[in-house]
């Protein structure tokens, strides 16, 4: 058998003991059930504490379980959570862009759109929340396959038709193009999926560095381009969304 | 909670905002202070916010410690104006909205509040109220101010401390003690305070007072007789967007104090609704939805209430329909707090859109009775419809149900009274990010339910009279101008299914009534 690591059997120790009992314990308490040195006893602690899994009360200075324990066996963000945090910043990218934003996490093999900002112009517009779009062409879907590898073995797994003459369809392609993504941390379709549209996508990350979605600006090709080039300013507004986004999920600044 | 668009990542790359000038509102408002700074377009610049200490001194009694609240107004303008690295030169006017209702008294030679203000939640004049309706009731002042006398407005709470700090009275029939709404007190102090400071309130904030007779825009004197309230406190009322003084002092010295509006009425206006029979809803806590009735007060005979909605300047006033529901946010705050079925409030949604409808359930909220159209203070909360099939999921569906037929039973009320068929409703406030509640809500109403680009209706309300005041935005057209639509939803629903469950929503809210009988009603 391979041998175990020590300082990990003594950090589930020490869950096992906050678990137990209902008040909270002091480092002394602590060190003297597990038979450790109190040094040793507050190194784990505080590396437990840093990743949330444990707590210190500020008053009594003694140690509680975290509230990162109780979302590991709760993982997901609920969508609705992250349309609620990204309804201030999608309506300011849509304003600053003047295209229609879109929010997308992944569902099932698709990109399925959570929220939806109409294109700041009086033009009419028909909400898309709940429609789905394909994970290999589009730019929402490109961002999900880059950084959440579920969405990428999905992707690699599914047949990717080709919408239009642009769309990469060849896995070898495609990779190229999830590494470069990767690399820049946005995305683009142009005429990819829909003939003269354009669109830009970036990742939502959340406290844990986790992508939970991504969010992106769709419009017609000769707004977003420029000489055939995206906007600048247009995926700097984009990946600005993202982290804002992000940033209000708790996740550092990158 | 969420941090604000504008006062991080922005300043940079395309999101950046245009060049000055700028126009400064005020939200000075139940739990915070807040200052926003709009550019031209309407666009947030930035923000700044900062709570004050909310008092109870007994059950049923709301503080504020008005000294507070104008020391954090000078910090969140003074915040909000250098994150946007600007100076007074930068700002063209600073416009002012408030918490409605919550009464101030104070000094004018100390300018020190005698008082802890007293907020419009606070229930200690309901027995004063019952008292002031004599043998005709709450109705008895109804035709003059459009309001039922309730505990909320002002006129009463002036009464409570004129009849229970220790020489109040006295000092006020001196000429030594001024009164006002938040709005009031910011302006005065503003303005200079002891030095000079303009003693002024608008339209809005003066028909919230009991004391205000709606057709001539004055203080009744009739009134005043009866509430026993001597004139020298009161406040010249002035429209909601004219330039009241100049500021006095700190960061934005010189700069015109050219707006005052209650919340609700800046969100009225803060959405455009200039127009008759445009109307929208503030999905919080609470509901508070109003409707541009346009030049004449319109009587309500369906429990709504008659306020006016703002007046620029000289032009005619606009007067509005008022109708709120007390339980919506805080509803769906039950579910996630008392019943531990959510773990936040936006999972409501999620949980509510695992089934396909309510499965027979309907919930009334009706926590502390029933508010407009019934004014049932009898009623109490029921959840109706109840058989082995429904789970929990229907219930947070029927929570959602519950916010969206009570804004069906306001416009109906709306309609009723003012003959005027909603077109569209235009909404905001926190609950807006609640997909399938807009949705609901749509295909109750049978119309369309548009959401805004900027959320911050109250402040951009404040910011855009005060524009117009000073000339910044050239009329009410630019500003709808600038009005932009972030999200519409329109009605899916067929019109035999909406009737069947409306009828059964009805026979919910009959069930809710006649809970407490007359020895279980409570004070």
């Amino acid at each position: 058998m391979a041998r175990t690591i020590q300082s990990l059997e003594r950090a589930a120790a020490m869950l096992r003991l906050l678990a137990g009992g209902e008040r909270r314990l002091g480092l002394s308490d602590i060190s003297s059930s597990l038979g450790l040195a109190k040094g040793t006893a507050h190194g784990i602690l505080r590396t437990l504490q840093q990743e949330g899994f444990v707590e210190q009360d500020a008053a009594s200075g003694r140690y509680q379980l975290g509230a990162e324990l109780l979302r590991l066996g709760n993982s997901y963000l609920d969508v609705h959570e992250l349309r609620a945090r990204a309804l201030v910043w999608t309506d300011d990218l849509a304003r600053s862009s003047g295209e229609a934003v879109y929010l997308g996490v992944l569902h099932q093999q698709g990109v399925l759109v959570v929220h939806h900002v109409f294109r700041p112009d009086d033009s009419r517009q028909v909400l898309e929340v709940g429609a789905m779009q394909p994970l290999h062409s589009t730019a929402l879907g490109k961002v999900l396959s880059a950084y959440d590898p579920v969405a990428h073995s999905e992707v690699v797994e599914a047949e990717r038709a080709a919408f239009t003459p642009r769309t990469v369809t060849g896995l070898g392609d495609f990779e190229g193009l999830m590494g470069l993504t990767r690399a820049r941390g946005w995305a683009a379709d142009v005429e990819e999926t829909w003939e003269g549209v354009a669109s830009v996508a970036a990742p939502i990350h959340d406290r844990r560095r986790m992508p939970v979605g991504a969010v992106g600006i769709t419009g017609a090709v000769e707004r977003v381009c420029q000489d055939g080039e995206l906007r600048p300013e247009i995926v700097a507004a984009v990946r600005d969304c993202a982290r804002a986004v992000s940033r209000d999920l708790g996740a550092g600044r990158f | 909670m969420s941090e604000n668009p504008s006062t991080a990542s922005h300043g940079h790359g395309a999101s950046s905002h245009g060049h000055g000038p700028f126009i400064a509102a005020i939200d000075q408002g139940t739990t915070s202070s807040r200052c926003i700074v709009f550019d031209k377009d309407g666009r947030i610049v930035s923000v700044d916010q900062k709570e004050h200490e909310q008092i109870f001194p007994k059950p049923g009694w709301v503080e504020h410690d008005a000294t507070e609240i104008w020391t954090n107004v000078q910090q969140v303008v003074d915040s909000a104006v250098h994150k946007a690295g600007l100076s007074a030169a930068d700002v063209k006017a600073i416009g002012i909205t408030n918490q409605r209702e919550t009464t101030v008294m104070w000094d004018r030679t100390t300018g020190e509040p005698v008082h802890n203000a007293i907020v419009w939640q606070d229930t200690r004049t309901d027995a004063l109220c019952k008292e002031l309706g004599r043998n005709v009731g709450q109705d008895r002042f109804r035709r003059e101010t459009g309001l039922p006398l309730a505990s909320y407005f002002a006129g009463p709470k002036i009464r409570w401390l004129l009849d229970n700090v220790e020489g109040l009275r006295e000092r006020a029939e001196r000429g030594d003690i001024l009164f006002g709404t938040m709005d009031s007190w910011v302006i005065w102090n503003l303005t200079g305070g002891v030095d000079g400071g303009v003693h002024v309130t608008d339209v809005t904030n003066a028909s919230r007072t009991l004391l205000m007779n709606l057709h001539g825009l004055r203080w009744d004197e009739k009134i005043l007789a009866s509430m026993d309230i001597p004139a020298a406190v009161l406040p010249e009322i002035k429209s909601s967007a004219e330039v009241y003084g100049h500021t006095v002092g700190g960061v934005l010295a010189g700069v015109p104090v050219a707006s005052a509006l209650g919340d609700q009425q800046a969100a009225l206006f803060g959405q455009t609704c200039f127009e008759q029979g445009e109307a929208k809803s503030t999905y919080g806590t609470g509901t508070f939805m109003l409707m541009n009735t346009g030049h004449e007060p319109v009587n309500s005979y369906n429990g709504l209430l008659t306020t006016v909605g703002y007046r620029i300047g000289d032009q005619q006033p606009v007067y509005a329909l008022e109708g709120s529901i007390a339980v919506t946010g805080s509803l769906v705050q039950w579910m996630r707090d008392q019943m531990g079925l959510i773990n936040s409030a936006a999972e409501i949604e999620t949980l509510a859109s695992t089934v396909e409808d309510n499965g027979g359930a309907y919930f009334v909220p009706a926590f502390s009775g029933l508010f407009a159209p019934y004014w049932r203070s009898d009623a109490r909360g029921v959840i109706a419809g109840l058989t082995r099939y429904v789970t929990k999921a229907h219930i947070a569906r029927a929570v959602l149900e519950a916010t969206a037929w009570q804004t069906r039973e306001i416009t109906d009320a709306m309609t009723k009274d003012s003959g005027v068929e909603l077109t569209a409703l235009k909404v905001d406030g926190g609950m807006t990010s609640n997909n399938l509640l807009m949705q609901t809500i749509s295909d109750f109403l049978d119309a369309p339910v548009v959401r805004p680009m900027v959320a911050e209706t109250t402040c951009l309300g404040a910011a855009y009279a005060a524009g117009l005041a000073v000339g910044f935005w050239s009329s009410t057209d630019e500003l709808r101008a600038n009005w932009r639509r972030a999200a519409e939803w329109t009605p899916r629903m067929d019109a035999a299914t909406r009737d069947r469950e409306y009828k059964s929503w009805l026979k919910a809210v009959e069930r809710s009534m006649g809970w407490l009988d007359d020895s279980t009603v409570e004070e």
